[in-house]
């Protein structure tokens, strides 16, 4: 979900914030747009944006560590995104997780090209074509190891 | 002569190659020199069926699916242009029996029309209802909303009417609009259909709502899972803004009305109302104690509107074809349509909106088909991950929100997901207190540690450990669970254990 556009320096996340609208100067928008803008959260942020919003450094932690889309590091070029909830369990997702885990990286894991990061996400709204998946902001539905390995595949290929 | 062809654009088709079929049809359309009008519609509701490629013709709109881009020189060969029947036809869309059993009321338009052309909007009867609230008095608008029996469509099934009231008699400079297109619920898909396939639906009915209850700025809380729901419905902005149908002077009224889209960072539990409002104001989604309710201290404590994507869309209807027609549809309290959305190991997937009142039984079997791997059902989870279970042979309660709530189930946001014979319910249970630990925002003490010692205890239940006294604490942690918590996410999350217990025991006892 995440497109790197800028290298992360304190000076460009001061102009990142800087252009933040006025009813989106709050912590959890200027938390995403930096993430959006840099690909994670790097540290040094954390501190800008208490800055820039006039609020403390530990109500910006609070916020970013209670998000679980959010993240402190970089993350890899693709992120595979698969969902595990109910619907997705009823049509093989524990069986498509098992199999990513033992071929690609497992969730929560990074593939050892580093280029694949997976992770789980409860539900994609796409119950009814399950398992589903979003590959970046991809969303794939009847997944099969196959129709998995070779959108993966296409992913790699846009790179 | 040019030929309109219709290839979804809804995230659902495109996830199973419609994107690819569009493609196909663009390309070979130029090959053979033939003129086309390619249009992307939402999807039908029909999911088992896409990619599903529609064509005009005179005696209505023909289908044929599934397609995948292979197909595609194919589907030219024979005829479909001029509405053949072929190999992959299924007839004209409207007369398939699935969809013209249907009363598609909220979700008449999705699949129809061209989701981002206004024109087309209109010609489907769009801003009829809109434009039918202006010329009313804003008290006379809540008054309709509350006579259609409209009840919230988010989970809790609050009265719309009572909600929009209470905001209309506060008093305040600043009120707000809050739509909740969190959709956390495995199992459910209208709110993203919606917003795909009909957004200027919801901007008309936040727009009335806006009206009825003297608010001028609104807010879209969608989740980030949706990448495609959050495009079409900041282009659907713009559009709006751009005709007058939001901004300083909606449709001409003299009345003020903006809509922003807010984008969450996956929570669950900020799908709950008071955790979207921090969430929105850009907190932690920790949930509130209510009182006060949001109607009177909501967004940065002002009164807030807070309603579903569903509800809030099925507004333009009640007020363009009157309340009466709504109410007159339903079973007891549950009145009018409510869109079930069928899911998991299902033969027929996707849309069914039907009047309250309608069988458990008859949407599993009579829509769904069945489960898609052929195996014989043998559970069917209805209302998310805080909903029942429910057995094979306990299908037969009507949907509505009583008469769930009777059979020890609750009807939720209208998602159902079905299980086949492979299922593990006791796996199933462990999953709901995962789930419970992984999503619990942290405040109640019940929640956030019942839910990690539920997985604890059902673990030593499975692998038979002290299983008799297990199975007893297990019980007792969800009385507690359920009586101690503050919301439905800890209150709720008995509810799956709880029914998998009763009625598959066997499955804790391997
Ligand atoms: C844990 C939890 C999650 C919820 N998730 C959603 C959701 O994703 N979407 C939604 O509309 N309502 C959700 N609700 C219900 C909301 O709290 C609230 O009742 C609803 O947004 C009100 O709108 P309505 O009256 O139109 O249904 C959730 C409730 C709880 C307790
Ligand atoms: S029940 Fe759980 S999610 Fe709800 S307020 Fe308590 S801790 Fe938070
Ligand atoms: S449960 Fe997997 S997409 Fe909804
Ligand atoms: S939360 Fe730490 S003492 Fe209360």
């Amino acid at each position: 979900m995440t497109l790197v556009v800028t290298p992360w320096s304190p000076a460009a996340g001061e102009d990142l914030l800087d252009l933040l609208p006025a009813d989106e100067r709050l912590i959890l928008p200027a938390l995403q747009a930096v993430q959006q803008g840099f690909g994670y959260v790097p540290k040094e942020a954390v501190a800008l944006i208490a800055v820039a919003l006039n609020v403390s450094v530990a109500d910006v932690h609070g916020v970013l560590t209670y998000y679980h889309e959010l993240r402190t590091t970089a993350p890899a070029p693709i992120t595979l995104a698969i969902c595990v909830a109910e619907a997705c369990q009823a049509t093989g997702s524990r069986e498509l997780v098992a199999h990513v885990g033992a071929n690609l990286a497992p969730v929560g894991g990074r593939s050892d090209d580093g280029q694949v990061d997976v992770v789980e996400v409860f539900c994609l709204g796409n119950c009814a074509l399950g398992p589903a998946a979003l590959i970046n902001e991809r969303l794939v539905g009847r997944l099969t190891t196959k129709a998995l390995e070779s959108a993966l595949a296409d992913a790699r290929a846009a790179l | 002569m040019t030929t309109t062809i219709y290839v979804p654009i809804d995230s659902a088709a495109t996830s199973i190659g419609a994107n690819a079929v569009a493609l196909a049809i663009a390309d070979e359309a130029t090959k053979r020199n033939v003129e086309i009008k390619l249009v992307r519609n939402g999807s039908r509701g029909l999911l088992w069926l896409e990619p599903l490629v529609e064509v005009e013709t005179v005696t209505g709109r023909f289908g044929y699916g599934p397609v995948t881009a292979a197909d595609v020189a194919a589907l030219f060969d024979e005829d479909f242009l001029t509405g053949a029947d072929n190999g992959f036809s299924v007839g004209i869309v409207d007369e398939i029996p699935w969809l013209a059993d249907q009363q598609r009321v909220t979700f008449a338009r999705v699949g129809v029309i061209d989701p981002l052309d206004i024109n087309d909007y209109e010609a489907h009867g769009g801003l009829t209802g809109l434009r039918t609230a202006i010329a009313l008095d804003p008290s006379k608008v809540v008054e309709e909303v509350l006579a259609s029996g409209l009840r919230g469509r988010g989970g809790a099934g609050f009265p719309a009417g009572i909600k929009w009231r209470t905001v209309l008699e506060a008093d305040s400079d600043q009120k707000y609009v809050c739509c909740n297109a969190d959709e956390g619920d495995s199992g459910t898909f209208a709110d993203r259909m919606l917003m795909e396939g009909d957004p200027f639906t919801l901007i008309e009915g936040m727009a009335i709502a806006g009206i009825a209850g003297g608010a001028t700025k609104g807010l879209i809380y969608i989740r980030s899972e949706y990448p495609d729901a959050i495009a079409t419905m900041k282009a659907a902005l713009l559009i709006a803004r751009g005709c007058g149908l939001l901004g300083d002077d909606v449709l001409g009224s003299g009345k003020a009305f903006d809509i922003t889209v807010r984008v969450g960072a996956g929570s669950y539990v900020c799908g709950e109302e008071t955790a979207m409002l921090e969430s929105l104001e850009g907190k932690r989604g920790m949930v509130r104690a209510k009182p006060p309710v949001p109607a009177l201290h909501g967004l940065f404590g002002q009164p807030t509107i807070v309603n579903n994507v569903l509800t809030l869309a099925t507004v333009p209807m009640i007020l363009a074809q009157g309340a009466a027609a709504y109410q007159a549809l339903g079973a007891e309290r549950s009145r009018g349509t409510q869109v079930f959305q069928l899911a998991g190991n299902i033969a027929r997937g996707g849309i069914v909106e039907r009047a309250f009142g309608v069988s458990l039984k008859e949407l599993v079997e009579n829509y769904g088909g069945g489960t898609r791997s052929g195996r014989p059902v043998r559970s069917v989870q209805v209302g998310g991950p805080l909903g029942a279970y429910f057995s094979a042979s306990g299908l037969e309660v009507a949907m509505d929100y009583e008469a769930l709530i009777a059979a020890g189930g609750m009807l939720g946001h209208g998602g159902i997901v079905v299980f086949d014979d492979s299922v593990d319910m006791a796996q199933q249970a462990r999953f709901a207190m995962e789930f419970c630990a992984k999503e619990s925002c942290g405040k109640c003490t019940p929640c956030r540690v019942g839910s990690v010692r539920g997985v604890e205890v059902i673990d030593k239940v499975i692998s038979d450990i002290d299983r008799t006294a297990n199975l007893d604490l297990l019980n007792d942690l969800c009385d507690l669970m359920t009586d101690g918590s503050l919301c439905a996410m800890g209150g709720l999350t008995p509810m799956p254990v709880l029914s998998a217990l009763r009625q598959f025991p066997e499955d804790f006892q391997k």
